[in-house]
C-alpha cells in the first residue's frame, strides 16, 4: 500500500463521483470468463526491511569485481568512475524524467543530450550523433540497416570473425529474414586478412564492419581497410572502444562512415551486462538514415538558444512502417553518465586512463607469457586486452584461478573453435602491479596443479 | 524547477588547461606509449574535450537538472508512458556492489544470487501473463516487440507456413508497425470501430492464411478494454494465426485478467511502465517476452534454468533460438527493479495498482469530461483520451496550447496527438501513485485553462527557462552538435 495514497475516504469519495460502489465495478468491462478468479501466484509482499534483507541476502552471494580481481573484458570493463558521475546523474530532476517531449519543461535533459552528441562527435571525428541505442551490437547492427538503405545495396554486409561474437549473432538474427547475405572473414592471426576481405568484397556489398581494438584487443591497419572498401563503394562500420580514443586516431581520420560503440566503459557500472550505452555517429551524408533520438538546438520566441527533440519525421512515431528503425527510446540516464564522464575526465583524464590501460595490459601480457604453460595467441599491438594460449583446459585453468580470487579471463572456446585453448585476459587502469603479478602467480600455480 | 538563466554549455565553461579527474601514476614500468602501439595508431593530441574543473561539472548538471520537470517534483500525466512514483528502496538495492560489479562472462557459480533473483522474476512475469515462459533479454520495449514477432516467424518458418503479414489496429502505438516491417511482415491497418474498439468486419476482412500475427493492446491506447478479445483470439487460432499482446497497458489489469487466459500467444512487457523504473529522460527500459509453450523453443539464448540440485545457470543450448536481439544478458539493472517492485507489492498489491490506476483515471476523467469530451467511453482504464477539437473550433485552443499551459501550472503536459483516431488528442495517465488531492488540483487546472485568455495559451509556457520553441526552425536547419560558429547563431 506504500506506493498508492488513496485513504479507504478518498476512495469512496472517488467510487462516489465515478457512480460505482466497489473497486471491483471498475472491471466490469472484463467478460467474466476471462477474469483471474484467485490471487497471483507470485510470492507474498515484503516490506522495505524485510526486502533489503532477501535481496541484499541474495546479491552478497554474487562474487563480481567487487570480490575477485577483474580481468574479465569482451565489450565490459571494470574501468574507474569518478564520484560526480553517480552522484550528479542520480538527481531525481534527471532521473524521474520522460523522454523531453515537452521541450520548454525538459531542458535540462535536452541540453545534456545536445553536449553528449557533440561529445560523441569530438571523440570519433564524425559530423553527428544520435542520442544513443540500447547497447553497442545494437548499434553494430542499426548501422547496417542504414548502410543497406543508404547505398540500395542488398547483397551483402561483410562482417569478420574479429567483430565481438555477440554484436555478429545480433546482426545474424536482425538481418535473418532481410536480403543481404552476412559474410564472415576469417582472421587467423588476430587481424583481418586484407587478401580475405579483398575477395569477400563485392559490388553489392553494402558495408563492412570493422572493429577496432578488435573482440581480441589487436589494432587493424585500418587507414588500408577502409580504403580497400570505399574502393568498392561500400560503408566502413568502425566498431570502437571509446577509452581507446583517448589514445588512438580518430575514426573520422582513418576514413570510418559510421562509428558505432559499447559506451559502458564511460561511468556506466558492469550491472550483469546492462543498462549499457549504444554509441551511434555517422557522417552528414547518412544522417537522414540515423535511427533513434536526435536533439537539435534551435531559439525561443525571445531568440534565446534551446534545445528541442528533432527530425522526428524518421521516427516510428511519426512514419510508423517506413521508419528507418523501430527503435523508440534511448539509454537517456546511461547516455547523461558517460557525459558526465567525459566532463569529469576531460582531454587528459581519458588519455590517462587509456595510456594506463595500455600499460598495464603490456606488463599483464609479458607477465603472462612468461608463465609456463602460457603463450601470447597474437604477437603484435593490442590496446588493453589480449588472448593467451593454456596449454591445459582454459575451464579448469580460469576455475582455479578463480578460486585464488581473480576473475582471470574469458575461455574463447565457446565462439572460437580454432581457439578452443584461448584465454581473453582485459587490464584496465583499476588493476595493480600488484595485482597482475597475483594473476600471473595463480595461473602458474593453476597451471602446475591441473 | 524555476526561471533561471541558460546554463552555458560545457564547451563554453571549458578553459585550456582546467582538469578535473587525475589517476594515480603508472605502476608498471612506464614505457614510452609509441613502444607499445605504432605510432601511426596514435593520435597526434589528446581528444577535443572540454576541460574543466569539478565544481565547473557539478554546478553545470546540477542547474540542467533544476531546468527539468521530473516525476519527482510534478504530476506528470503522461498517458501511454505511465509516469509513476519511482520506489527508492530499489534504487538503494540496485546500487549495490552485489549487482553493479558483477561481470556478464563472470562463471554461474559466481552468480548464484542473482541468477536466482533473475530466475524467480521469469517465474513472475510468465505468471501475471499466464504464459509459460520468458526471456529477459530485450532491451526495450521495441525490441521487445521486434523478438516476439521474430519468435512468431521461426515458428511459422518451422511449420512450413508461409504467412507474410502483420494486423495491426489503427489505435496501435507507432512501433507496432515499425517493429513488424523490421521482422520482414508486411503490415495491415485494422480500423477502430465507432466505440473505440477493434472492428470485427474488417478483421475478418483480412485474416486470410497468410496473416501471421495480430498485435493488439488491451487495454488499448484509447483507454479502453476490449471485451471481444477472447473472440478475437478464437478468430486467429481457427485460421492458425497468432495474437500478439502489446503490454505497454499492463499496469491497468495487473492481477484482474491475465493475457495468456484472453488467448494471448506471445506479449511484451514494459517493467519501467508497468513495475516503475528510472525514466533518466528516455530510458534504460527493458523488454522482457513471454509466450506459450509452443513458442518456447525459438525464444533467444540465454535464459536462466534451474537445476535438480538447486543451483542456477545461463542455458544457452537452445537449438531452435531466433539467435539473440542484444549483448549480454539484458538490460539487467531495469529488471532487477522489476523484481524488487514485485516482491515489494505481492499478489494483494499488484492487483491494488490496477484498481488504483483504474480508480484514479476514472476519477479524474468524471472531473474534466464536460469541458474535454471524450469521444470513447464514459468509463475508462488506466488512462483516458480526451479531445481539444470543439476548443479548437471555438477559441482557437489546441491541444498543445492546453498542454503548454499546464506547465505554467506546474504539471507536465499530457500526451497530445496521440493516438491518432482521436483529433486534438490529450491523452492522460495519472497512475496509481498520485492522490485525490493532485487529481483536484489537475482537474482545476484543465477547467480553468479551457476559459482562459487564447493568447495567454498560444504564448504558454510563461514561466519555463525557455518560451514556445521553433521545431521547424530545428528540423529545417539541423544544428546537432555545438561549434563556435553554432554557439554564434
Amino acid at each position: 500500500m506504500a506506493y498508492i495514497a488513496n485513504t479507504p475516504d478518498d476512495i469512496r469519495h472517488m467510487l462516489a463521483a465515478i457512480g460505482i460502489d466497489s473497486l471491483d465495478q471498475l472491471f466490469d468491462v472484463v467478460p467474466a470468463d476471462l477474469r483471474l478468479n484467485r490471487p497471483l501466484a507470485v510470492p507474498p509482499a515484503l516490506t522495505e526491511l524485510e526486502l533489503t534483507t532477501h535481496v541484499g541476502g541474495l546479491l552478497n552471494r554474487n562474487e563480481g569485481a567487487d570480490r575477485r580481481v577483474c580481468f574479465l573484458g569482451g565489450g565490459a570493463y571494470d574501468h574507474f568512475i569518478p564520484a560526480v558521475v553517480d552522484n550528479l546523474a542520480s538527481r531525481g530532476e534527471f532521473y524521474t524524467a520522460y523522454t523531453p517531449y515537452q521541450a520548454e519543461a525538459s531542458q535540462g535533459t535536452l541540453q545534456a543530450t545536445f553536449e553528449y552528441q557533440t561529445l560523441v562527435a569530438q571523440l570519433t571525428g564524425m559530423d553527428v550523433s544520435n542520442a544513443s541505442l540500447y547497447d553497442g551490437g545494437s548499434a553494430v547492427s542499426e548501422a547496417i540497416l542504414m548502410a543497406i538503405t543508404s547505398t540500395r545495396r542488398f547483397g551483402r554486409v561483410i562482417i569478420p570473425e574479429t567483430v565481438h561474437p555477440e554484436h555478429r549473432q545480433i546482426a545474424s538474427t536482425m538481418l535473418a529474414h532481410l536480403e543481404p547475405e552476412v559474410v564472415t572473414v576469417p582472421a587467423p592471426k588476430g587481424v583481418i586478412d586484407p587478401k580475405a576481405l579483398a575477395e569477400a568484397l563485392t559490388d553489392d556489398t553494402a558495408a563492412v564492419v570493422v572493429q577496432h581494438p578488435n573482440f581480441f584487443g589487436r589494432l587493424e591497419d585500418m587507414e588500408a581497410l577502409a580504403a580497400a572498401v570505399h574502393a568498392r563503394g561500400a560503408i566502413v562500420i568502425a566498431s570502437v572502444d571509446p577509452i581507446s580514443l583517448g589514445l588512438l586516431k580518430r575514426p573520422g581520420d582513418y576514413g570510418a562512415d559510421i562509428v558505432v560503440a559499447e559506451g559502458q566503459g564511460l561511468g556506466n557500472p558492469l550491472t550483469f551486462g546492462g543498462p549499457y550505452l549504444g554509441i551511434m555517429a555517422c557522417r552528414e551524408a547518412y544522417l537522414r538514415k540515423l535511427p533513434g533520438r536526435i536533439v537539435g538546438q534551435t531559439t525561443d520566441r525571445d531568440g534565446k538558444r534551446c534545445w528541442v527533440l528533432t527530425l522526428q519525421t524518421r521516427e516510428q512515431h511519426i512514419r510508423r512502417e517506413k521508419a528507418t528503425s523501430n527503435i523508440c527510446t534511448n539509454q537517456g540516464l546511461l547516455a547523461l553518465r558517460s557525459s558526465i564522464y567525459l566532463a569529469a575526465m576531460g582531454p587528459g583524464g581519458l588519455r590517462q586512463a587509456a595510456e594506463l590501460s595500455t600499460r598495464k595490459a603490456h606488463y599483464a601480457a609479458e607477465r603472462l607469457a612468461a608463465v609456463p604453460g602460457l603463450s601470447l595467441a597474437f604477437p603484435g599491438p593490442f590496446f588493453k586486452e589480449f588472448v593467451v594460449r593454456s596449454s591445459k583446459d582454459p575451464a579448469k585453468v580460469l576455475a582455479a584461478v578463480g578460486e585464488a580470487g581473480y576473475h582471470g579471463g574469458i575461455a574463447l572456446g565457446r565462439w572460437y573453435p580454432s581457439l578452443a585453448d584461448g584465454i581473453l585476459v582485459a587490464v584496465t587502469e583499476k588493476r595493480t602491479r600488484e595485482e597482475i603479478d597475483g594473476l600471473a602467480a595463480a595461473y602458474e600455480k593453476a597451471l602446475k596443479a591441473s | 524547477m524555476y526561471k533561471l538563466d541558460p546554463t552555458p554549455l560545457l564547451f563554453e565553461s571549458s578553459r585550456p588547461g582546467r582538469a578535473t579527474a587525475v589517476l594515480p601514476a603508472s605502476d608498471v614500468p612506464a614505457r614510452p606509449i609509441d613502444e607499445l602501439i605504432p605510432a601511426s595508431q596514435l593520435a597526434s593530441s589528446a581528444p577535443p574535450l572540454p576541460e574543466l574543473s569539478e565544481l565547473d561539472v557539478v554546478r553545470h548538471y546540477t542547474n540542467l537538472s533544476a531546468s527539468n520537470m521530473s516525476i519527482d517534483s510534478n504530476f506528470y500525466p503522461l498517458g501511454s508512458c505511465t509516469m509513476k512514483y519511482n520506489p527508492k528502496r530499489n534504487e538503494r538495492l540496485a546500487g549495490l556492489p552485489g549487482l553493479g560489479a558483477q561481470h556478464p562472462y563472470q562463471d554461474d557459480s559466481t552468480l548464484q544470487g542473482l541468477l536466482a533473483i533473475l530466475h524467480e522474476l521469469q517465474g513472475c512475469l510468465a505468471e501475471i501473463a499466464g504464459l509459460h515462459a520468458v526471456s529477459l533479454q530485450p532491451a526495450a520495449g521495441a525490441q521487445g516487440e521486434l523478438t516476439a514477432l521474430l519468435v512468431a516467424a521461426a515458428y511459422f518458418r518451422d511449420r512450413g507456413e508461409k504467412r507474410t503479414k502483420v494486423l495491426i489496429p489503427d489505435s496501435a502505438h507507432g512501433t507496432n508497425p515499425a517493429s513488424a516491417h523490421l521482422a520482414g511482415f508486411e503490415t495491415i491497418t485494422i480500423k477502430s470501430n465507432a466505440s473505440g474498439l477493434v472492428d470485427l468486419a474488417d478483421l475478418d476482412r483480412h485474416l486470410g492464411d497468410d496473416a501471421a500475427v495480430f498485435m493488439i493492446t488491451n487495454p488499448n491506447t484509447v483507454g479502453l478494454f476490449d471485451p471481444q478479445i477472447g473472440e478475437i483470439a478464437k478468430r486467429l487460432h481457427d485460421r492458425g494465426a497468432l495474437l500478439y499482446l502489446d503490454g505497454a497497458n499492463m499496469n491497468a489489469i495487473l492481477g484482474v485478467v491475465r493475457p495468456g487466459d484472453m488467448g494471448v500467444d506471445l506479449m511484451h512487457y514494459n517493467p519501467h511502465k508497468t513495475f516503475s523504473g528510472p525514466h533518466g529522460g528516455g530510458g534504460p527500459g527493458a523488454g522482457p517476452i513471454a509466450v506459450r509453450e509452443h513458442l518456447a523453443p525459438y525464444l533467444p539464448a540465454p535464459v536462466v534454468g534451474r537445476r535438480d540440485d538447486g543451483t542456477y545457470y545461463l542455458d544457452h543450448d537452445r537449438p531452435k533460438s531466433i539467435g539473440r536481439v542484444r549483448t549480454f544478458f539484458g538490460n539487467t539493472g531495469v529488471l532487477f527493479r522489476a523484481y524488487c517492485y514485485i516482491r515489494s507489492q505481492g499478489p494483494e498489491g499488484l492487483l491494488r495498482v490496477a484498481q488504483h490506476a483504474v480508480l484514479n483515471a476514472n476519477y479524474l476523467l468524471q472531473q474534466v469530461k464536460d469541458v474535454y469530451p471524450v469521444p470513447f467511453g464514459g468509463r475508462c482504464m488506466h488512462e483516458f483520451v480526451a479531445s481539444a477539437r470543439s476548443l479548437a473550433r471555438e477559441r482557437g485552443i489546441r491541444a498543445m496550447d492546453i498542454g503548454k499551459r499546464l506547465i505554467d501550472y506546474n504539471f507536465h503536459a499530457p500526451t497530445v496527438y496521440f493516438p491518432l483516431i482521436v483529433p486534438e488528442a490529450l491523452m492522460i495517465e495519472p497512475t496509481e501513485t498520485e492522490s485525490r488531492e493532485t487529481l483536484d488540483a489537475f482537474a482545476r487546472a484543465l477547467r480553468a485553462i479551457a476559459s482562459e485568455d487564447p493568447q495567454l495559451l498560444h504564448d504558454a509556457p510563461v514561466s519555463t527557462p525557455v518560451s514556445r520553441l521553433d521545431e521547424v526552425k530545428a528540423a529545417k536547419t539541423p544544428i546537432l552538435k555545438w561549434t563556435p560558429e553554432a554557439a554564434a547563431v
